[in-house]
C-alpha cells in the first residue's frame, strides 16, 4: 500500500486555558481521496485543521503528511509540511493580504524559495486552474466574494501541496459561484479534506465522509452511507436541506 | 435613444445617476489621493519621485526666509511641475488646505514675542515673529504641495514599493502595506456596523451618543485584532518567516533620473542665483 497523504494517530489537544478540544483523533486519508470532515459547531474541526500543518503543536499523538512527521519544533521540516498542506481559510480576506492577486499567489511559492521566471509561471498556472488569470494585477478588494474564494484556492495551489484542506469552501457563495467552485475542485488532481456543514456539497464532491464530534471521529464511511443514516445525522446536529433527499 | 426604441419594454432600464449616491462600499480608501493621468511625472519610477520630493524640500527648508525672491521662484517652478503632471490647480489648493491646523500657531507667532515691533495695519507685530511665522507658512506650503504632487501622481502601492527600493526598514513597509490592504476591509466592517446600528433606530446626534460609538469602536478594534491573528495564521500556513516577497528594483534609465532630479536641481539653481544676486 502507498503512503497515505495524511495519517493522524491518537491526536489529543487542550488549549492553554484547559479547554480540551480533541480527545484522540484517528484519521487516514489516501492519496487522491476527497474526504468531507463534517461535524457540529465546536466539534474541534478547525482545531484539527490547525494541527495538520503544525500551527498547533502536536501535544499528544502524531500526524504524518505523506510519510513526514508534523513536528512544529523542527523549523526546516515544518516549512516543508506547510508547503505540503495547503489550507484555504474560510474568510478570503484573511488569506489575501497582499496588494494584488498576483502578488498574493506568489507569496507561498516565494517563501519556498522560488524566484524569477519560475515564480511567474507558477503564479500563472495556479490562477489559470481557478480561472482567475485575468485578475492577476487587481487588488483583492475589488473582486466579488466568490472570486476571492477562488483566488484563495489558487494561493495554496501555487505551493503544489500534497493535500488541500478547505474550511467551509461553499459558505457565503451564491449558487453559481458555489457550483463553479465545485467544478474547479473536482478538476484538481489532488488529495482533499473539506470541512463543511454543506452536506449536499460534501455529497457532490467527496466519496468519503467522517464526522467529528466532541473531539473524536464518531463516523467514517462513504458519504452516501452517512447522509442516508438519519439517526447518525440527528445525533451530530447535521441536517440535509429541506427537500433534498438521497436515494 | 435608438437603443431604447429597439429594446422591448421589459428590457429597458432606467438610468440612475449614481454619482449622487454617497454610500459606497469603502472602495479604495487607500487610493483616494491618486489621480490617473498619463504625464511624465506619473510615469517616473516611484523611488525617484520620492528622492526628488525630499531633496526639493531640503533645498527649500535650507533657504533663509529673508531671500523671498527665491521662494517666489520655487512656487513658480512648483506650479510648472503641477501643470506638467496634469494636476488641476483647484485640486492642488483644495488638498493644500490640510496644512491649516499645522500652520495655525505659525500665524500667531508675529503677535507674541520680544524685540523690534512693526506697524502693520491695525496690528503691532513683532518683526522676528513675523519672519519666523511666514517662513513656516511658506516652507510648509511648498512641502505640502510637493507631497501632493507625489501622492496625486503615484498610487499608494507604488509609493510603498519606492520606499522598499530605498531600503526603508522592511517592517515599516510591511506594516504600511498591510494597512493599505485592510483599511478597506475595516472600513467596510465599520460601514456595516453603522448600517446595523441605524437599522435599529440609532442615529448619532450628539455627545450623549458617544458611549455607543465608543463601544462600537471597541468592538471594531477587537474584530480587527482577531482578523490580524487569522491573517497571521494564514501567512504561517503558507510558510511565512518574516520576509514578504519583493521584486528586484527595475533598471532606471538616466533619462528618468534626469527628469526626476530636475525638480530639486532647478531649486538649487534658484537658490544659487538668488544668493549671487543678493551679493551684487
Amino acid at each position: 500500500m502507498n503512503t497515505p497523504s495524511l495519517e493522524i494517530k491518537d491526536l489529543a489537544f487542550a488549549y492553554p486555558d484547559g479547554n480540551q478540544a480533541l480527545y484522540g483523533v484517528n484519521l487516514s486519508v489516501q492519496k487522491g481521496e476527497r474526504v468531507a470532515l463534517l461535524g457540529p459547531n465546536g466539534a474541534g474541526k478547525t482545531t484539527l485543521v490547525m494541527h495538520m500543518n503544525g500551527i498547533h503543536p502536536t501535544s499528544h499523538g502524531s500526524i504524518h503528511v505523506a510519510g513526514q512527521l508534523v513536528d512544529s519544533k523542527n523549523k526546516e521540516s515544518i516549512k516543508e509540511i506547510r508547503a505540503k498542506v495547503g489550507i484555504v481559510f474560510q474568510d478570503p480576506d484573511d488569506q489575501l493580504f497582499m496588494p494584488t492577486v498576483g502578488e498574493d499567489v506568489a507569496f507561498g511559492p516565494y517563501n519556498m524559495g522560488i524566484r524569477g521566471a519560475e515564480l511567474d509561471s507558477v503564479v500563472t498556472e495556479a490562477l489559470e486552474l481557478v480561472g482567475m488569470l485575468e485578475f492577476k494585477d487587481r487588488p483583492p478588494h475589488h473582486l466579488s466574494f466568490g472570486q476571492r474564494r477562488r483566488v484563495a484556492v489558487a494561493t495554496v495551489l501555487a505551493m503544489k501541496p500534497e493535500i488541500l484542506v478547505l474550511d467551509e469552501p461553499s459558505s457565503n457563495l451564491d449558487p453559481a459561484s458555489r457550483r463553479e467552485l465545485a467544478d474547479i475542485l473536482r478538476s484538481l488532481d489532488i488529495t482533499m479534506v473539506m470541512v463543511t456543514h454543506d452536506l449536499p456539497y460534501a455529497f457532490e464532491l467527496c466519496a468519503r465522509s467522517v464526522i467529528l464530534k466532541g473531539g473524536v471521529i464518531v463516523a467514517d464511511d462513504s458519504t452516501h452511507a452517512i447522509l442516508t443514516n438519519q439517526a447518525l445525522l440527528r445525533e451530530n446536529r447535521l441536517e440535509l436541506p429541506v427537500g433534498f433527499s438521497i436515494k | 435613444m435608438l437603443v431604447s426604441i429597439l429594446l422591448p419594454a421589459n428590457q429597458r432600464r432606467t438610468a440612475i445617476n449614481t454619482t449622487e449616491h454617497t454610500h459606497h462600499h469603502g472602495h479604495d480608501v487607500g487610493e483616494r489621493l491618486y489621480l490617473h493621468r498619463h504625464s511624465v511625472v506619473h510615469a517616473l519610477p516611484s523611488h525617484l519621485k520620492i528622492i526628488a520630493a525630499i531633496s526639493f524640500i531640503l533645498v527649500v527648508v535650507s533657504t533663509p526666509v529673508t531671500q523671498w525672491g527665491a521662494f517666489i521662484a520655487y512656487f513658480v517652478w512648483l506650479f510648472v511641475v503641477v501643470a506638467v503632471a496634469q494636476i488641476p490647480f483647484s485640486l492642488l489648493f483644495k488638498r493644500a488646505l490640510i496644512e491649516i491646523p499645522f500652520i495655525f500657531f505659525a500665524v500667531l507667532m508675529p503677535f507674541f514675542g520680544t524685540g523690534e515691533k512693526i506697524q502693520f495695519g491695525p496690528f503691532d507685530l513683532y518683526r522676528e515673529g513675523l519672519i519666523a511665522g511666514s517662513g513656516i507658512v511658506v516652507k510648509g506650503t511648498l512641502g505640502v504641495m510637493t507631497a501632493i504632487i507625489l501622492s496625486t501622481s503615484t498610487t499608494a502601492r507604488e509609493i510603498l514599493r519606492g520606499l522598499e527600493r530605498l531600503k526603508l526598514p522592511v517592517l515599516m513597509v510591511q506594516i504600511a502595506s498591510f494597512m493599505l490592504r485592510y483599511v478597506n476591509v475595516v472600513n467596510d466592517e465599520m460601514e456595516r456596523m453603522k448600517i446595523a446600528r441605524e437599522s435599529r433606530g440609532f442615529e448619532a446626534t450628539g455627545i450623549k451618543h458617544w458611549k455607543v460609538l465608543a463601544t462600537a469602536a471597541g468592538a471594531l478594534f477587537i474584530r480587527s485584532y482577531e482578523r490580524g491573528e487569522r491573517v497571521h495564521l494564514s501567512m504561517l500556513s503558507r510558510g511565512y518567516d518574516g520576509v514578504l516577497p519583493h521584486e528586484e528594483p527595475p533598471h532606471v534609465s538616466s533619462a528618468n533620473w534626469l527628469k526626476a532630479m530636475s525638480y530639486p536641481v532647478v531649486a538649487i539653481f534658484i537658490f544659487i542665483a538668488q544668493t549671487v544676486i543678493g551679493r551684487m
